[in-house]
């Protein structure tokens, strides 16, 4: 084993010290270190994104990057979409256009859209759907992935 | 899988990053950026290096310097700098053109252009890039600084003329003139998968004709590389569809395709041709 370094996560506003073997990759330590169990492991090579998160407002693989490279930067999961106890519109329009089924790659699409809505609010749709493409899903088919997210980008923009 | 254990060094400046790779490069030390190639490879224990060295909190890196004639992209400059308009004229919008076709835009977040030609994947996009508008790789250890030309940096699959005590450092594109016009074509299974085959075009019109013709095709052969032969037959004629697809049948008869389970040499260059044609009639 090789030795531990010492780091500062924060995650959703939240300061997590820790102690990890640099090895360790950016998902594992939000789940087992943090307990933040929302941000899901699917491929572990970066190609399905399952594990999106927010890193400075940009979406990554937490597969893809060391814990290590992570500190000092501000971490977004799935866990920091809801307002108190009111959902993301994102998760609103999910749930009402039927976007997920079996819920695994969820929590990826909901930080990947997130991602690109809060950059680019007025995104095309054609646009959207090649961003989109980056994650893999194995109900939906995307469509209701897509109409969800465009949906939801009509009410992020009628809050802000 | 779970990446097996290494020795993380995280340097501040640019120095600091040369001393650990002097000491650490040769007892199998790789430099980290972007990640979006290597830890995947860890990540199956095809990669065990000893030590890494991560460069991405050394601020320098992360510039792009347009000077006169030359764009010269920092080690840890991201892909998705280039969905932007960061780069004026017509490189940067031939940057914009290609950018879209690398991955996806979560591994553009945080890939690196240079990463990108250090690994020298045949099917990365900038390495073609880089050898159709003959860029320039800058390397640097402890004690030189070596200019590298496209043609003389890949030496085949995923290996590049850098030591292992080098650190690529930037890389330097030429600023092309506004009346340089360019195509790129390229075909894989999906969106985001590997390129199979890629072809890059520019040229300019003087007096009606192609006048100073580069014609690089990548994801073929084992590195990518101008076509001279391609090239040759586009300069001085007329641009359109008799002088497009005389070359791209040149260049798909010049190339020594790689074969694959998924695809025969034939099948590539059949693409080269389609994709050099199409590379060539979207510049025009």
């Amino acid at each position: 084993m090789t030795k531990r370094v010492d780091i500062t996560l924060t995650i959703n506003g939240t300061a997590y010290p820790l102690s990890v073997e640099p090895r360790r990759t950016l998902a594992d330590v939000i789940r087992d270190n943090c307990g933040q169990t929302g941000t899901h492991l699917g491929c572990e090579h970066g190609v399905c994104g399952a594990c999106t998160v927010l890193l400075d407002g940009d979406p990554i693989r937490s597969c893809l990057m060391f814990a290590v490279q992570a500190d000092g930067r501000l971490i977004r999961t799935v866990e920091g979409l809801q307002n108190g106890t009111e959902l993301h519109p994102l998760q609103q329009t999910f749930i009402r256009h039927h976007a997920l089924q079996c819920g695994f790659c969820t929590p990826g699409f909901l930080m990947l859209a997130a991602g690109i809505l809060e950059r680019r609010p007025d995104i095309g749709e054609d646009e959207l759907a090649e961003m989109l493409s980056s994650n893999l899903c194995r109900c939906t088919g995307y469509e209701n992935i897509l109409k969800a997210v465009k949906a939801a980008a009509v009410e992020m923009k009628a809050r802000a | 899988m779970k990446p097996a254990p290494f020795r993380f060094h995280a340097p501040t400046s640019v120095n600091e990053a040369l001393a650990l790779l002097a000491e650490f490069g040769p007892d199998d030390g790789r430099v980290l950026a972007g990640g979006q190639s290597l830890v995947p490879t860890m990540a199956f224990r095809m990669a065990r290096p000893a030590h890494l060295i991560d460069i991405n909190r050394i601020e320098e890196l992360r510039k792009i310097a347009v000077e006169r004639s030359i764009i010269r992209i920092g080690a840890c400059v991201r892909h998705a700098a280039f969905e932007t308009d960061v780069i004026s004229g017509q490189t940067g919008a031939l940057l914009r053109k290609i950018v879209r076709h690398i991955a996806h835009h979560p591994i553009r977040t945080r890939g690196t252009f240079c990463g990108s030609v250090a690994n020298a994947d045949p099917a990365s996009e900038w390495c073609c890039v880089l050898a159709a508008l003959d860029g320039v790789v800058i390397a640097r250890n402890v004690q030189t600084i070596r200019r590298i030309a496209a043609a003389d940096c890949f030496q085949g699959v995923m290996t590049t003329a850098l030591r292992e005590d080098e650190l690529l450092y930037a890389v330097e594109l030429p600023v092309l003139g506004d009346d340089t016009v360019s195509g790129f074509a390229e075909f894989g299974r999906r969106p985001g998968d590997f390129a199979i085959s890629m072809v890059l075009a520019t040229y300019r019109l003087e007096n009606g004709v192609i006048a100073e013709p580069r014609l690089a095709v990548g994801g073929a052969e084992t590195h990518p590389r101008r076509i001279a032969e391609a090239e040759d037959a586009l300069h001085g004629r007329a641009p359109g569809a008799p002088a497009f697809e005389e070359a791209a049948t040149i260049a798909a008869a010049a190339i020594e395709p790689m074969e694959d389970n998924n695809n025969t040499a034939a099948f590539r260059r059949g693409l080269v041709r389609t994709l050099a044609q199409r590379a060539l009639e979207s510049a025009a």
